[in-house]
């Protein structure tokens, strides 16, 4: 099977600090991945060059068998990269129903969907637990409704490639058990590429793990294998080996 | 904005043009002649709106699209005799393809820097306009003749420079712009406009052009401000680069800001208090500018948001 996404030699340079130094990452189709790393990993800047808000000082990005290099980021959504923000920006002046409006006008317009925009919105509020609150102002829902808001959004872009910048950050207990759910359900139809510090919910939700260190990939493999490498624990688990 | 109560919106629209319509009957000469003119230079705030209200766009070189439709109309029928309505369409398209240069150029600039470079722009079309002073009339400006501002329509002339047709002009030129104004802002391109305004960044990632919506911003703004430009010259006969002076390009700033940014009918309750103002204050005193300053200061004190953004805040949610 071809991988749905490929990286060669990826490579970020801020100033003198490579954030992200020559990396190959390959993500197959329906995959539940997981990034994991210590701040300053590079794993931020690493999807922000999968998505386009930021172009590569080298390297080569090839999704779904095309060079997507030199797209802008707005064309590679079209193509089915979605990207939801570790900060959340929803729109906060804009209720939550014009919020998802923006992301399902754009697939009706590249004709990725079909039917009308309000039935589109409703199915993304409903799937997020947030359609009685449709017209609620973004910015007054909670924290955790409007991070699930940018899922919703993420969703309505009918993405074949989900990227989750820290999806559980600041969420109640309660509410990520919610949110384990969502993203299993998400990826019957999608391909998810989730950075997460909370470790039991990598631990629950990823096919593999993706571990960053320096801006390089450090380790790669199974929940259980990342979990008894030594390697690892050394960068990130922070335990000491006698 | 979503969906929310479009029947009551187009019915509040359809109310202030019947209204309008109604006033010319009633009005007294003088105040007829004054809100012919207020709902032309209403139209040149409602293109102003859309382009620093709905995509949130500050250009301080709006006197540009104005002066363009003024000239390309006026100097079409001065020099070449064109007819009212091809004059009028040739106005309309200096005002969006100057529009469609400017824009080019300018977005590539954001913030302070954009009305700096709007403002140089249109501070360059004004010196134009006084370079070529053999074809404008330099700072005399032209008069456009009463028999050259006779519009014919098969068999049918009407003659614009008679009170009631202009002022039905003018109505007419006012209502389609508003219609059109309110079915934009209603629109999917309209959702987009103020998700732009909101967070650029954020739309971009939605799969937005940013670009390319934000230039059709521009030029659908250039364009009906030249159109005010092009009904001005060819209703009231004076074309003049008084008009494409910076002045010009304040005036719509704050008119929509009085009105209510991003507001539908915000421009024309801007232009119309504002030139009341100055009207029933300059009957009292030679200082009127001073009183007028002062009720722009109340008004930014009390009603930040402009008269009917602060309405539509504390009261009627649903004004579009």
């Amino acid at each position: 099977m071809m991988p749905l996404l490929t990286t060669k030699g990826l490579s970020r340079n801020f100033g003198g600090l490579r954030a992200v130094d020559g990396v190959d990452f390959a993500l197959m189709p329906g995959e539940i991945r997981a990034v994991i790393g210590p701040n300053g990993a590079g794993k931020t800047t690493f999807v922000s060059l999968v998505s386009g808000r930021i172009q590569p000082s080298s390297g080569m990005i090839v999704f779904d068998g095309a060079d997507i290099t030199s797209l802008p980021a707005y064309a590679r959504v079209r193509l089915g990269v979605a990207y939801t923000f570790q900060i959340t920006s929803v729109f906060a002046n804009l209720t939550a129903y014009d919020n998802v409006a923006l992301p399902v006008q754009r697939t009706l317009t590249d004709g990725r969907s079909k039917g009308a925009v309000h039935a589109g919105v409703m199915a993304a509020l409903e799937r997020t637990g947030l359609a009685d609150r449709a017209h609620m102002q973004a910015g007054h829902l909670s924290y955790g409704h409007q991070r699930l808001l940018e899922v919703a959004m993420g969703l309505a872009l009918k993405p074949r490639l989900l990227i989750l910048d820290e999806p559980t950050q600041g969420l109640a207990d309660s509410e990520i058990d919610n949110f384990i759910g969502l993203v299993r359900e998400i990826a019957n139809s999608a391909t998810v590429l989730l950075i997460e510090h909370n470790m039991p919910v990598v631990m629950q939700l990823a096919d593999r793990i993706t571990v960053f260190n320096a801006g390089r990939i450090l380790a790669e493999g199974t929940p259980e294998q990342i979990r008894a490498n030594a390697e690892v624990q050394d960068a990130y688990l922070g335990a000491t080996h006698g | 904005m979503s969906e929310a109560s479009p029947a009551k919106a187009y019915a509040l629209h359809l109310g202030v043009i019947a209204l309008l319509f109604a006033l010319s009957f009633v009005l007294p000469a003088y105040h007829h002649g004054l809100l012919a003119r207020i709902m032309v230079l209403a139209v040149f705030a409602m293109g102003y709106n859309m382009l620093f209200g709905y995509v949130g766009l500050l250009s301080l070189g709006h006197a540009m699209f104005f002066s363009a439709g003024l000239y390309g109309a006026g100097l079409t029928v001065y020099h070449f005799g064109w007819s009212v309505p091809a004059a009028f369409a040739a106005g309309l398209a200096c005002g969006a393809l100057l529009a469609l240069a400017i824009g080019l150029l300018a977005l590539r600039t954001s913030g302070v820097a954009f009305m700096i470079v709007t403002m140089m722009f249109a501070q360059v079309f004004y010196l134009v306009i006084l370079y070529f002073a053999a074809w404008t009339g330099g700072d005399q400006g032209l008069v456009v003749p009463q028999p050259a501002r006779i519009l014919v329509l098969g068999s049918a002339s009407l003659d614009l420079t008679n009170p009631t047709v202009r002022y039905m002009s003018a109505l007419a030129l006012f209502s389609i712009v508003l219609l059109v104004t309110l079915a934009i802002v209603r629109s999917r391109y309209g959702r987009v406009l103020v998700a732009i305004r909101e967070n650029e960044g954020r739309t971009k990632m939605l799969g937005y052009d940013t670009f390319s919506n934000k230039l059709a911003a521009v030029v659908v703004s250039g364009a009906i401000c030249a159109a005010s430009g092009a009904a001005y010259a060819l209703l009231f006969g004076y074309v003049g680069s008084s008009f494409a002076s910076v002045q010009y390009s304040i005036l719509p700033l704050l008119w929509v800001l009085l009105g209510g940014i991003a507001t539908t009918l915000g421009p024309l309750i801007g232009t119309l208090f504002m030139y009341y103002v100055v009207d029933v204050t300059s009957g009292y005193t030679s200082a009127y500018l001073l009183i007028v300053g002062i009720a722009l200061i109340l008004l930014v004190l009390f009603f930040p948001k402009g008269i009917l953004g602060t309405i539509r805040q504390r009261w009627l949610g649903w004004l579009p």
